[in-house]
């Protein structure tokens, strides 16, 4: 190996370490005592400090099986509708000509520049005139919003890229615009579709901010928002924050491998053929 | 299986420039047309209108006695071939050839017998099972000239299917889509950037130049009496030697033209319609004129370059006025470059351009004597 690729390797392991810090200490944390923690929060479990009273009561004590089934709930839901609508319209506004059709992307733009959070009030005000405050509705329906300009976007070029030729060849061969889209270009641009689901179920399940205003009540408290229960104004029980938020990392690991080997050809797809 | 007829067909994507002006063509029930021109001519462009990809600006197209103008592609009874074969990467060759017949609606058994069919045709019985990622080029322009197959339609267009093969391939694939054509007797529309291929393909040639039909017909009678300067130019190779020159003599049995380079030449066209002293340009095949002695000769110059072709050699000359010319020389014949060359031709073999480029009627089109020929029969 000569001194450049070891360098490149030098850098991308000391990211690595960086990314992995974090998640390392709150996995190892999540399984000591409380004392343990305050000791000495670098060390790793002894046989003395071992102890699984976190877990135990995250999952004994409240409805966290219940939060977790919200949070799956609402980031599947998104992710479905995200990758679904996201891959129509960016169909619909690569493939079609039509008036409206470059402000309607330059809007899609806007939305990837501009972060959803500062129409809060606005969005608020919507979901209590629809009745939808304290909903998963609710907040399916703000990341699907969220998610799709980003994911227009991507998949609008990776659609570009189906070569017109396949197209013409299915439409002589009598097939209709909604099947040349479901089974012709979506299986080739599964890929990208991969892609959009990581990038954009990692935010919905993550967000602390929306569950709180749109969704606060215990029916539909999700992950984050259960968590909060265990951190209080004078007290934080560390281990159950942390065991609670390890239990978290799960999901999204799984959802994570699903997407993992379609993620990665679809991000090389484009360098090399 | 049906003829095309079409009307004044014209294209305009802005409505100001013509793609297509004015297309009048016929095509009988199971001819072969090839489309031929350089590229941007809108060969394609009216592959893909008759196709249904493209919506003709004005005019009408029928096929099989309908008009067809405004129906989709599926229901013009039309099947297409394209330069790139446009599989479906992500489907086998069966689902290929399938797609399009479980989408009209066919009964699985009839899709099956159809597809056992087309394969057994085209000999890709064996990879119905493969990806089209897993074919070699050859292959994949089978599976797609078979899925134009099992549809049975009327019409089938080809859109430079050639291009992506190797040359050798090519000629093979050549031989095999003329077989195929007198196997299903179908009438063919076939796109070609490739002279070779049109010539060798055709029933009916059609040269195309910037939008409009410069000629069409057999590929002989194109060879033969090309209608003007740019079928000349684009049949045959290598390409027509053209000299510019002025009429000293002009009747209808023959004119004579003084060349600029100073050489009287005799040409067997029908002269009537050309006044003496008016401008034209004579056109001379590199495979008639005759190189030899140079007491009569009309052409004088030197052997600029020669391509070996075995049967035969390319000879190109730069005559001493500074034109440039090729002529077609005896393979076994030994050209030293450098060397001083003369040649000369029959008065038959020359073309006459007027100066529109409209050809003149040639006298005896049909005395196509090559120069090895004529040299064959001076040495006995």
């Amino acid at each position: 190996m000569d001194a450049g690729r070891l360098g490149v390797h030098a850098v991308l392991l000391a990211y690595t370490v960086l990314a992995l810090f974090p998640i390392v200490l709150i996995l190892i944390n999540s399984v000591k005592s409380r004392a343990a923690i305050f000791a000495d929060p670098l060390a790793l479990p002894t046989a003395e400090t071992f102890s699984l009273v976190g877990f135990h009561k995250v999952l004994g004590a409240t409805d966290f099986t219940h939060y977790f089934a919200n949070s799956l709930i609402v980031t599947v839901a998104s992710l479905f509708f995200i990758v679904l609508f996201g891959a129509m319209a960016a169909w619909a506004l690569s493939e079609y000509r039509f008036p409206g059709g470059r402000f309607l992307a330059f809007f899609l733009a806007i939305g990837i520049m501009i972060p959803i959070r500062l129409g809060t009030v606005s969005i608020l005000e919507l979901v209590v005139r629809l009745e939808l405050v304290n909903t998963l509705t609710a907040l399916v329906l703000v990341y699907t919003a969220q998610g799709l300009p980003l994911a227009v976007m991507i998949l609008s070029e990776f659609i570009r890229q189906v070569p017109g030729e396949l197209k013409d060849a299915a439409r002589c061969d009598g097939v209709g615009e909604f099947k040349i889209f479901f089974q012709v270009i979506l299986p080739l641009i599964r890929p990208a579709m991969a892609t959009v689901a990581v990038f954009t179920m990692i935010p919905a399940w993550n967000d602390l901010w929306f569950p709180l205003i749109l969704a606060p009540s215990d029916a539909t408290k999700t992950v984050t928002l259960g968590v909060q229960q265990f951190i209080g104004q004078y007290v934080t029980d560390w281990n159950a924050v942390l065991a609670s938020l390890s239990l978290a990392v799960l999901p999204m690991l799984l959802l994570y491998a699903v997407f993992s080997r379609q993620l990665i050809r679809g991000l090389t797809s484009g360098a090399v053929k | 299986m049906a003829s095309v007829r079409l009307q004044q067909l014209r294209k305009s994507y802005d409505g100001k420039t013509d793609v297509l002006a004015g297309i009048d063509l016929d095509i009988d029930d199971g001819e072969f047309v090839v489309l031929v021109g350089p590229s941007g001519c809108g060969k394609s462009t009216l592959l893909r209108m008759l196709c249904g990809l493209e919506a003709a600006t004005e005019g009408t197209m029928e096929i099989g006695g309908r008009v067809v103008n405004h129906l989709p592609p599926a229901e013009r009874g039309i099947a297409m071939v394209f330069q790139s074969y446009a599989l479906y990467p992500h489907m086998n060759v069966y689902k290929n050839m399938a797609f399009g017949l479980k989408v009209a609606g066919e009964r699985r058994e009839a899709i099956e017998a159809r597809i056992a069919k087309a394969a057994g045709i085209l000999k890709i019985d064996h990879l119905m099972d493969r990806l089209p990622r897993e074919l070699s080029g050859g292959q994949r322009q089978r599976v797609a000239i078979g899925r134009a197959i099992v549809r049975e339609p009327k019409l089938f267009l080809f859109d430079e299917p050639l291009s992506n093969l190797d040359a050798a391939l090519r000629v093979q694939t050549r031989l095999e889509i003329a077989k195929l054509h007198r196997q299903l007797a179908a009438t063919i529309v076939y796109v070609t950037h490739d002279q070779v291929e049109a010539m060798t393909l055709g029933d009916k040639i059609v040269v195309m130049h910037e939008g409009r039909i410069q000629q069409a017909g057999s590929p002989l009678a194109l060879y033969q009496q090309p209608a003007n300067l740019f079928v000349a130019g684009f049949i045959g190779s290598p390409k027509m030697n053209l000299f510019g020159g002025s009429i000293e003599v002009a009747g209808p049995d023959g004119v004579q033209i003084r060349l600029d380079g100073g050489s009287l030449i005799r040409a067997a066209v029908d002269g009537s319609a050309l006044a003496v002293g008016a401008r034209v340009t004579l056109g001379l095949r590199a495979e008639h004129a005759q190189a030899g002695d140079s007491a009569t000769e009309l052409f004088a110059g030197q052997v600029n370059m020669v391509e070996h072709l075995g049967e035969a050699n390319s000879i190109y000359v730069g005559l001493s006025d500074g034109q440039d010319v090729v002529i077609r020389g005896d393979g076994n014949q030994r050209v030293q470059i450098g060397a001083p060359i003369t040649f000369s031709a029959p008065p038959s073999a020359f073309h006459v351009f007027d100066g529109q480029g409209q050809a003149l009627r040639r006298l005896q089109p049909g005395n196509l004597v090559s120069a090895r020929q004529l040299a064959a029969e001076a040495s006995v």
